[in-house]
């Protein structure tokens, strides 16, 4: 039993998209696409000449909706169920432990795996669980 | 050139995002809901993200890393280290309960600056707050060790 918005074909299509991205900047660049690690290493901005780069990427991630919207015709909104409260605490967290553990979701989760790290193994089943563990008392026992 | 790529691949993981449906909390929050099985309103496409993503990383990485070296830099530069720590289980046990929170990890928190509204700002607001005080915490050095006390 699977819900109506299980969208495989699109989700597997979007995460080979994510995973050119990654490949590309290894071939180009010979770095990691782990966003926590572009964004927090612009603060403050470390000198190590990759400073332009970076913003560079962050900026084609904030315009990626713009292009979206022009190919489709379908404006992206996300669906954002929290309140302000809540963003806030979970923007701290996420952005605190992200750095403090090396990499989220991309760094660990698609270009540690495939680099079989040990580490990025550890990583994504301890947020794993503790994510799921989190949307369970929330969902189900509050 | 350099520059170029980097806007590219940020635009390309961008749509990747929102092609998977990963930069929208609800449909990551639908994942995340195990407890929804039972109910049958369980997403699992997250786990096709992931296939996908993983799928084509594992085969282009090991590609690209045969080459030597990359086009527009000296070499590779990867993480060395590969022995799990404590820093990194907490870090990660922080960043899950954060996403289990609010559903938004980095990237699709920086793919909603426009279109998510002031509450997508919010929650990006409060992520560069936290990524900056790691940033802080991680670089104090050690407390100097104590000096032996004198016996007189």
């Amino acid at each position: 039993m699977i819900a109506d918005s299980f969208t495989p074909i699109a989700s597997l299509g979007g995460g080979a998209l994510i995973g050119l991205a990654a490949v590309m900047l290894m071939l180009f660049q010979g770095r990691i696409a782990g966003i926590s690690g572009i964004v927090s290493r612009l603060l403050p901005p470390e000198s190590d000449g990759q400073t332009a780069g970076r913003v560079a990427m962050i900026a084609g991630l904030g315009v990626a909706p713009i292009v979206y919207a022009a190919i489709t015709g379908i404006w992206p909104v996300p669906q954002i169920g929290a309140g302000a409260p809540v963003l806030v605490a979970a923007g701290l967290l996420v952005g605190f432990g992200s750095v403090w553990g090396n990499g989220c979701t991309s760094g660990h989760g698609i270009c540690g795996l495939s680099r079989l790290s040990l580490r990025s193994l550890v990583a994504v089943g301890t947020f794993m669980a503790t994510a799921i563990a989190t949307v369970f008392v929330v969902r189900h026992l509050l | 050139m350099s520059i170029l790529i980097q806007f590219l691949v940020g635009l390309l993981f961008g749509l990747g995002l929102i092609v998977a449906g990963m930069s929208d909390p609800a449909k990551v929050l639908g994942f995340l809901d195990l407890g929804a099985i039972p109910q049958g309103t369980w997403d699992p496409s997250l786990v096709f993200v992931m296939a996908g993503g993983i799928g084509v990383t594992l085969i282009g990485y090991r590609l690209v890393l045969g080459r030597g070296r990359p086009l527009l830099a000296a070499r590779f530069a990867l993480p060395s280290a590969n022995r799990p720590d404590l820093r990194l289980v907490t870090g990660a046990a922080l960043f899950g309960l954060g996403w289990g929170l609010a559903g938004f990890c980095p990237g699709p928190a920086l793919v909603s600056v426009l279109t998510g509204g002031p509450l997508a700002l919010v929650f990006l607001a409060a992520m560069l707050v936290g990524m900056a005080l790691a940033r802080r915490l991680a670089a104090t050095p050690e407390l100097p060790p104590v000096a032996p006390a004198h016996r007189n």
